[in-house]
């Protein structure tokens, strides 16, 4: 297992085929999810490897949020297999809760705890779920939040902060675990386009420390530039994946194309 | 333009701001006296003022009436910290069965329900009545039950189906996302309800909440119908002995004064927590 950052393969021009031969982390095969008899993802296949990051895209609807949280176990599935480091987490007998601690999640709307310190958010999970004693996790939580640079929000409740500062605690809330994977639900949509930045330069510096990443995001340009594997969903399915450079840049399937000149008119790219 | 140097623009709107708070603040004192003024009026010139001013508000009858009275208050004091706290703690069981979901646990969520229905329905004074009597007439024990813990047990009953509902309300009112990102860090469902829902809807169902406990301390007094010796019967018995009911009106102040520093409390909880964690909630 690699120790420290990870050499990223920076090609752009990485033809469509097998990807680097890492561990496999997260493998989704065949995910099936349907509200009442609304299929919203139909047989999704995929996987992310360790230290990799993998970006969804794909308008709203398509059933990008839906796959984080199924593979977060956070919805029940209605068919196929999800395995996190080869153990089917989709399997009814494990322990749900104790798969959902090795997973960091950040949402669209942050989803911090208003009647907790920014501190509290982060040390909550340490000290509850992983036995961690309150004195390191607090330690630990002021490193983190130095690290996102809100050293001095400690002691703030989270509604007094900016959206961007709420989504950088979120992030550290969520990597306080130290996660297998962290799943990221278009963690900037609510944000500000000024604000904006600070949060996806964080994620690029957690990609750059090794961090195994499965994100769903409309910033197009950022998944060019950090991802290694992009994906295009569409309407349940994979559409189109390859690396960032082919699929965003020379898109083979007439829906990517589609939706990718939509961006382009939209200025997202 | 500085804080320290306003503008002349902004310091007329401040002198015109402060001259519309003091013509306010002198309509609100003036339409007050005059409203106190003609309800005096009103009231000291019905034709029955004078026999009404003797039986009601007799200073030597209420002084005299005092003593017992305060004591019985002290028993309703006793019985209301038992009480309130006794419901508190069913209520929030109640809340929680009922918030249960999934199939197996559908038959404690009947109970609950069917508690909440029960005991919202029958009127406390009938429900005091059937425990106060009936549960003695059961002769569990050859001794005889104390009315006060029967009453305390029919008043918890009662207040706990409605504070539940109270609770539910709050739980129900935190939003799903919270529970969402409790669980996504691997928080279990009790520990998702203890740690983040539950404080959060506390806070925001602790106005209603108090306003079910100023409720409770005058109910309170009902058991006195189970006759205990309350501040209600206390003043029962005074009043008998005197034919007067000043001491009926000395017993509800006496509870008026119990509620108010509740309703103080409450005002200051709800700010506080406003203040904390809320910014620019001026409108």
């Amino acid at each position: 297992m690699p120790s420290g950052p990870v050499a990223r393969d920076t090609s752009l021009d990485l033809p469509p085929g097998p990807r680097r031969s890492e561990e496999v982390v997260l493998d989704v095969r065949g995910l099936v999810k349907a509200y009442d008899d609304t299929a919203v993802l139909r047989g999704i296949d995929l996987t992310v490897a360790e230290h990799e990051v993998v970006t969804l895209i794909g308008s709203s609807g398509s059933g990008k949020s839906t796959l984080l949280r199924c593979a977060g176990v956070l919805e029940p599935i209605s068919d196929g297999q999800i395995l996190l480091d080869g153990q089917d987490i989709s399997d009814p007998r494990v322990d749900a809760d104790g798969v959902r601690a090795r997973f960091g999640v950040v949402f669209q709307a942050f989803n911090l705890f208003p009647h907790m310190t920014v501190l509290d958010n982060i040390t909550l999970a340490p000290r509850v779920v992983h036995g961690v004693p309150a004195k390191e996790a607090r330690q630990r939580a002021e490193a983190l939040l130095d690290r996102v640079g809100l050293a001095d929000k400690a002691d703030a409740y989270p509604d007094r902060l900016s959206g961007g500062q709420q989504q950088r605690a979120a992030i550290a809330r969520a990597i306080a675990v130290e996660p297998r994977v962290l799943l990221l639900d278009e963690i900037t949509s609510a944000l500000d386009p000024e604000l904006v930045g600070e949060v996806l330069a964080l994620v690029r510096e957690l990609a750059g420390g090794g961090a195994t990443i499965l994100m769903a995001t409309h910033e197009m340009g950022f998944a060019k530039q950090v991802a290694d594997h992009v994906v295009f969903l569409d309407q349940g399915v994979v559409c189109e994946e390859g690396p960032p450079a082919r699929v965003l840049g020379e898109p083979t399937q007439p829906r990517t194309q589609e939706f990718l000149r939509r961006v382009i008119d939209a200025g997202r790219l | 333009m500085t804080l320290e140097q306003p503008t002349p623009l902004e310091l007329s709107r401040r002198s015109l701001r402060a001259r519309r708070s003091r013509r306010s603040t002198l309509t609100a004192l003036a339409s007050t006296l005059v409203f106190a003024t003609v309800l005096y009026l009103a009231v000291t010139s019905a034709p029955g003022w004078p026999r009404t001013q003797a039986t009601f508000l007799n200073p030597q009858v209420a002084w005299e009436s005092l003593p017992k009275i305060l004591e019985g208050l002290w028993l309703n004091i006793r019985v209301l910290a038992v009480a309130a706290v006794a419901t508190l703690v069913l209520a929030l069981v109640v809340a929680l069965l009922r918030t249960l979901r999934g199939p197996v646990f559908l038959p404690l969520r009947l109970l609950a329900t069917g508690f909440v229905d029960l005991f919202r329905g029958i009127p406390l004074i009938v429900l005091l009545y059937l425990i106060g009597f009936g549960v003695p007439a059961l002769r569990f024990t050859d001794e005889r039950i104390n009315p006060v813990y029967l009453g305390t047990v029919a008043l918890v009953l009662t207040y706990a189906a409605y504070v539940s509902e109270v609770f539910r309300a709050g739980i129900d009112s935190v939003h799903p996302s919270q529970r969402l990102g409790a669980r996504s860090l691997g928080l279990s469902y009790g520990q998702s309800m203890k740690l983040v829902v539950l404080p959060q809807a506390v806070r925001r169902v602790t106005p209603p909440l108090l306003n079910d406990f100023v409720a409770m301390q005058k109910d309170v007094g009902l058991i006195s119908l189970l006759g205990p010796l309350d501040a209600v019967r206390a003043a029962q018995i005074a009043s008998q002995s005197t034919f007067n009911f000043t001491p009926y009106v000395v017993a509800a102040l006496l509870f008026v004064l119990l509620s108010v520093p509740t309703a103080r409390l409450a005002d200051w909880a709800s700010a506080r927590a406003t203040r904390r964690e809320q910014s620019g909630a001026a409108l």
